[in-house]
């Protein structure tokens, strides 16, 4: 009985000794990596706007000008002033907190019901699993977008519709992700032999499963952030995601459309903006990826 | 193969279930009287009890899912708020444009995307493996929408080449298929590079240039069509995805397709209609990844279902 717990115990030791030497190693491997220290980059200043946007600009991002309405790129309006005269920068600015809320809203949602119910999916298997693989199966029947937009459809629009529908979105993913992770790594001799020991299956799922499946959920979480800024400025590009007069990047571009023959800044920088957000995660997630990977070189 | 067929397309039939099951509940998530909601804010009450009594909903729930399912099997998906016509008579009219406007865009994204791919793979981490790389990242990172804009300012209103919205001729269909090739180039390309840097790293890729054969020819004949199976399903996922996207780009370039159709039903609350558009997506959806599965076993005789 003694020798059992001892022996359980070393194990444990072992686990996260690995896990610490295999977490330096990867972290080293990142830093080596120029894509994504350029993604890092870009994700520090992007996380500086979003936090920044009161000091970086003075005043309200939402209040209209309509004297100043339309004006080009200029020393007083840097990017230039949208239909009802608010400065493009300003409304930037403080687009990207939006953005980065919902970005880290939606991930949210998918980590907190996709990553349980992946890790419950394959773990106990049978008939759970096949009850749950079907559920998902019918939520996959539809590409990514168009779910978001179904369940905005139910929904309805704003910042907290969105950050829902996106999220019920990515869960689907999240769980065939952390699903297929667990059922490799339930066959490990170190799982066998807690179980034999007699630990717990919470305790297993959590102590021994979830550390081993903790890679490929970070670095799809990084691409999912991106992911997840796309579909929300496409759902305010389209009228139904969050709505004016909030500064929104995708509602934006939405309503330079109709100003855009005569003053094609207003629908140039939101769009920039994007690109760049998205550009970050993109580059991460796949640094990170590069860095967990055991084959790779870098 | 017949045998595979049958069983495939058995398949299906869950998946049809499924998305039946998600539409039937859509519309009894919403609060208010269902009736209410499909007939539109301008219906009579009269109106209002007939399709009350149409949807049976004063019967018990499995009773109305199996009237649900009947309808939906006789194609009968009920008639728009908006515009009052039957909404399988309206999908019916834009179906085709999306379809069109899908195929360009798949075709265009696979012309560019393949290529891109393999000379990356052939000459791994050099200048141009860089540059495929690179604007692969550009292309996932940037939102469609945007990109058809940026055309449109380009092309229609600074060079006056293309026109910058509607159907009609060859042109209004070349910056609708490449914004939305845009959108799935870069997976492709990306996944035929991968494919092929493993598929050429195989011993018989080594005996073959040890033959002596051209360079070319192995490329084609040993490796591209070893790798076709994992870019096969990329194409397929992909196909799937320009349905998303092409609710955006038929919007930015008022593209008479679902997308629109599926946008405008949205902001008209026209539920019948969001309904029906859902349906056909999720249909289409499934009879691309169908497709895909039979291609497989054309591709690679070493499949074999059974």
């Amino acid at each position: 009985m003694n020798d059992t717990a001892i022996n359980t115990k070393d194990n444990n030791t072992d686990t996260t000794q690995d896990l610490v030497t295999s977490g330096s190693r990867s972290w080293a491997k990142l830093k080596r990596n120029k894509a994504a220290l350029v993604g890092g980059l870009f994700l520090l200043i992007y996380i500086g706007c979003a936090f920044g946007a009161p000091l970086l600009f003075k005043g309200n991002p939402s209040a209209p000008d309509l004297f100043n309405s339309l004006r080009p790129p200029c020393a007083e309006h840097w990017l230039g002033t949208d239909e009802l005269g608010r400065s493009i920068l300003g409304r930037i600015l403080y687009g990207a907190r939006i953005s980065l809320m919902i970005a880290v809203g939606v991930v949210g949602v998918g980590l907190l019901i996709g990553v349980p119910v992946g890790l419950i999916s394959g773990y106990y298997g049978g008939k759970t699993d096949f009850v749950i693989q079907r559920f998902t199966d019918m939520f996959l029947a539809f590409p990514g977008f168009l779910l978001a937009l179904a369940l905005v459809a139910i929904l309805g629009v704003g910042l907290k519709n969105t950050v829902i529908s996106i999220g019920i979105s990515m869960i689907p993913l999240y769980v065939r992700l952390v699903r297929g992770c667990v059922l490799t790594v339930r066959e490990e001799v170190y799982v066998e032999a807690a179980r034999a020991s007699g630990t717990k299956d919470h305790y297993i799922i959590i102590r021994h499963i979830l550390p081993n499946v903790l890679a490929p959920i970070t670095v799809h979480t990084s691409l999912s952030m991106g992911t997840a800024i796309l579909f929300a400025a496409g759902l305010g590009f389209l009228g139904i995601g969050v709505q004016p007069p909030t500064p929104e990047w995708g509602s934006m571009l939405g309503s330079a459309r109709a100003y855009m023959m005569g003053t094609p800044h207003v629908a140039t920088f939101p769009g920039v903006a994007i690109f760049f957000a998205v550009l970050s995660f993109n580059l991460l997630g796949d640094g990170l990826r590069d860095a967990f990977d055991p084959r790779s070189k870098i | 193969m017949i045998n595979f067929l049958l069983k495939r397309l058995l398949s299906i039939i869950p998946v049809l279930l499924g998305i039946s099951l998600l539409l039937f509940f859509m519309l009894r998530m919403l609060p208010g009287d269902p009736a209410q909601v499909l007939a539109g804010q301008m219906a009579s009450p009269e109106d209002i009890e007939m399709i009350r009594t149409q949807l049976g909903l004063d019967q018990p729930v499995y009773i109305q899912y199996a009237a649900f399912l009947k309808r939906l099997v006789h194609l009968d998906l009920g008639r728009s708020a908006r515009t009052q016509n039957p909404v399988t008579q309206e999908i019916w009219a834009r179906l085709p444009n999306t379809i069109l406007l899908a195929l360009c865009a798949i075709t265009l994204a696979c012309a560019f995307g393949i290529p891109a791919g393999i000379i990356a793979a052939v000459r791994p981490y050099s200048w141009v493996d860089y540059l495929v790389t690179l604007a692969s990242l550009i292309g996932i990172s940037m939102p469609v929408f945007w990109l058809g804009i940026m055309m449109m300012i380009l092309f229609s209103m600074t060079l006056n080449w293309l026109p910058a919205g509607g159907i009609g001729t060859w042109k209004h269909l070349i910056m609708p298929s490449f914004t939305l090739a845009a959108f799935v180039v870069a997976f492709i390309a990306r996944m035929t590079r991968s494919s092929m840097l493993e598929v050429l790293s195989q011993d018989y890729v080594t005996t073959a240039r040890s033959k002596g054969l051209q360079e070319n020819l192995i490329i084609v004949k040993h490796a591209l069509k070893n790798a076709l199976i994992p870019i096969i399903t990329v194409v397929g996922l992909q196909f799937g995805m320009l349905l998303g996207g092409a609710v955006l780009t038929e919007t930015v370039f008022a593209w008479p397709g679902i997308g629109r159709l599926i946008v405008d039903s949205i902001l008209a609350r026209d539920y019948a209609m969001i309904q029906g558009t859902i349906l056909i997506f999720g249909l289409l959806y499934t009879l691309i990844n169908l497709l895909v599965d039979l291609i497989y076993a054309f591709v690679d005789p070493r499949i074999r279902y059974e």
